[in-house]
């Protein structure tokens, strides 16, 4: 059973979709989805805890020996991000039951829990295989449950979304079916860590770095990097408040866990960034993103939207740590990852509270809601808080390590700029601050959100706040897998 | 003799261009969705004509022969031929419903629609205070 675990990790989300469809009644189902997250998580758990005491765990599939099959190959950095996306996707779930109800018709709950399952195992195959095509294949499951997921918004806007990202998804995942090609044509293996031995001695090819810019701009589309971001804010505006939550907590971390493990694993870091101008190119475009988003969410109306752009600056933040390429950058990346699918997990879910009992989320309906519905309004101050980066929350510890590693390679400039970065960020969450505190409320028969979602809510938000005082677990396991990323690199 | 000896990937150009072009200029949601459908179909062509080997033959084991093309490349492409099915399939699904919620499938229309919704939406909030407050 527990030589069987990396593939049980895909399988068990996978195959419990379509039974999915078996079960009519909606709490049932959400009872069953809840439990087979739950076993994900404990699977993942079990996948981290043997990764860190004896190293990779490789797993052929079908007993067909590497690289001629396919292999699952779980190393500290998947295992890491299968733990973030697992956790992540219980917590959430809890909630989904409440939010459902109200904001999807009756015969699309079953429906919506299928897509939601496929969407959730195809992430988790991205992450655990180690075979450039199966993470395609994966991609495509993950990304057209993602668009039907989007569509199932209340809005007809929801339509238009998720149209525009099946149209930029299909052409990213496409990008990435190239590239693959491309390095298939020049190696003759599809196997990422055979790839990565083969692909050094063909550095110079003009083919290896088609692939390279194919898959680059590809993962990248899938990973909303500014300026190939124009897709996600209407996407996440648009679904379901629980997709939303779902998607922003576990889908960008995903893309950028492919980003590292092509750049660093099958690339390798000479090439990736030395023999490429790949770490200006990253840390400009990173910071440009921050910027860009940041101002344009200031002037956000819509709540959803407004997170929605934080969430490209946060994606530029991480983006900036793989740029500058040293063990304490990368680690900045990997707990940043972390942190903010828990600060993004929280306020979306605290959103979905307040879309339950307002039935929208625009700056409007903030007003006095500190006085009205209290709990979640502080819920969203403690993760705004955690956003900018306010010591004793997670935001302060990923933009701590983010910070030193700019100045320890003395980017000085690269360092100013994610404080100013930050401030942006103050003036965004300050807007809700102030509609909620210091404005009168519209009517007085608000009442607090119900505590299915309220209380999941605030265990992400209590996470934020344990792991910025208690960091000792993110920062163990961040430092061994970055090290292990470059070490992997160096041989 | 490039142009003549690799012509199917040339081929293969001619359709991604297309295709490309096809989606980003065509306003029509349809339009834009046959421009995907040459897109993908032209890396499809490219998959199949990275498994030919020169003078290799059908990978079938038969009598006599040394030399086969790959077949690999033909059954990684079998699976993004499904995923292109299924990609196309939901986008037309949600090309009927767009029509239905804004009456066109046209980019421009549907744009123009949804700028006429938001001004609404935002003028509604702004009025609702001010009744408030007299």
């Amino acid at each position: 059973m527990l030589a069987h675990l990396p593939i049980l990790q895909v399988i068990l989300p996978l195959m419990a979709a379509p039974s999915c469809l078996l079960i009519r009644k909606s709490t049932l189902v959400w009872l069953f989805t809840l439990a087979v997250s739950f076993a994900a998580l404990v699977v993942s758990v079990l996948l981290l805890q043997q990764v860190y005491a004896v190293g990779p765990i490789r797993y052929q599939l079908g007993g067909w020996d590497a690289p001629w099959g396919i292999e699952y190959r779980i190393d500290l950095l998947n295992a890491w991000v299968l733990f973030i996306v697992t956790a992540l996707s219980t917590v959430v779930l809890t909630t989904a039951h409440t939010s459902i109800q109200r904001e999807l018709e009756a015969n699309r709950q079953t429906v919506f829990y299928t897509l939601y399952l496929l969407c959730f195992a195809g992430l988790l195959g991205i992450v655990a295989t180690g075979d450039a095509f199966n993470v395609f294949v994966f991609l495509e499951i993950s990304s057209l449950s993602t668009y039907a997921l989007i569509a199932l918004g209340k809005d007809r806007r929801a339509l238009w979304a998720a149209y525009q990202y099946l149209i930029m998804g299909t052409i990213g995942a496409t990008f990435i079916l190239i590239g693959i090609g491309f390095l298939y044509m020049m190696t003759g293996t599809l196997n990422m860590a055979d790839l990565a031995g083969r692909i050094p001695s063909l550095s110079e090819s003009t083919t290896v770095l088609a692939a390279f810019a194919f898959i680059f701009v590809g993962i990248c589309l899938k990973l909303a990097l500014f300026p190939l971001h124009l897709w996600l804010p209407n996407a996440y505006s648009c679904a379901p408040s629980i997709v939303t939550a779902f998607l922003a907590a576990t889908a960008t971390k995903v893309a950028l866990y492919l980003l590292l493990r092509f750049t660093f694993t099958v690339f390798g870091v000479d090439f990736s960034l030395s023999h490429l101008p790949l770490d200006i190119l990253l840390i400009s475009l990173g910071l440009v993103g921050v910027f860009a988003a940041s101002t344009v969410a200031i002037y956000q109306t819509n709540i959803k939207r407004m997170f929605a752009f934080s969430s490209v600056a946060q994606v530029g933040y991480m983006v900036v740590g793989i740029g500058i390429g040293t063990v304490t950058a990368l680690q900045a990346t990997l707990l940043h990852l972390f942190n903010h699918a828990l600060m993004k997990g929280g306020l979306f879910l605290a959103l979905a509270g307040l879309v339950y009992q307002l039935g929208g989320c625009r700056i409007e309906h903030f007003r006095g809601l500190g006085r009205s519905m209290p709990w979640t309004m502080a819920a969203i101050v403690v993760g705004g808080l955690s956003l900018i980066g306010m010591p004793l929350t997670v935001g302060f510890v990923s933009k701590w390590y983010l910070i030193s590693a700019a100045i320890e390679q003395q980017f000085w400039g690269v360092a100013v700029l994610v404080l100013l970065g930050s401030l942006l960020a103050v003036a965004y969450i300050w807007k809700l601050v102030e509609a909620a505190y210091f404005q009168a409320p519209a009517d007085d028969t608000r009442a607090e959100a119900p505590l299915g979602i309220l209380l999941p809510a605030w265990l992400l938000i209590a996470a934020n706040i344990y792991f910025g005082i208690d960091t000792r677990l993110p920062v163990e396991v961040t430092a061994a897998a970055s090290q292990f990323l470059l070490g992997d690199a160096a041989q | 003799m490039l142009l003549t000896s690799h012509y199917n990937y040339w081929v293969v150009i001619a359709l991604m261009m297309i295709g490309l072009y096809m989606v980003i200029a065509q306003g029509n949601l349809v339009k834009k969705i046959i421009g995907l459908n040459i897109f993908q179909t032209s890396v499809f062509i490219f998959y199949i004509s990275v498994g030919k080997v020169d003078g290799g033959h059908a990978p079938i084991l038969t009598e006599g022969e040394s030399l086969y093309s790959n077949p690999l490349p033909h059954v990684l492409i079998l699976t993004a031929i499904v995923v292109g099915i299924a990609t196309t399939a939901l986008a037309l699904a949600l090309t009927i419903r767009i029509k239905r919620a804004y009456g066109s499938i046209e980019e421009r229309d549907i744009q123009a629609a949804e700028e006429l919704q938001e001004r609404a939406s935002s003028q509604m909030y702004a009025r609702t205070p001010a009744r408030k407050e007299q």
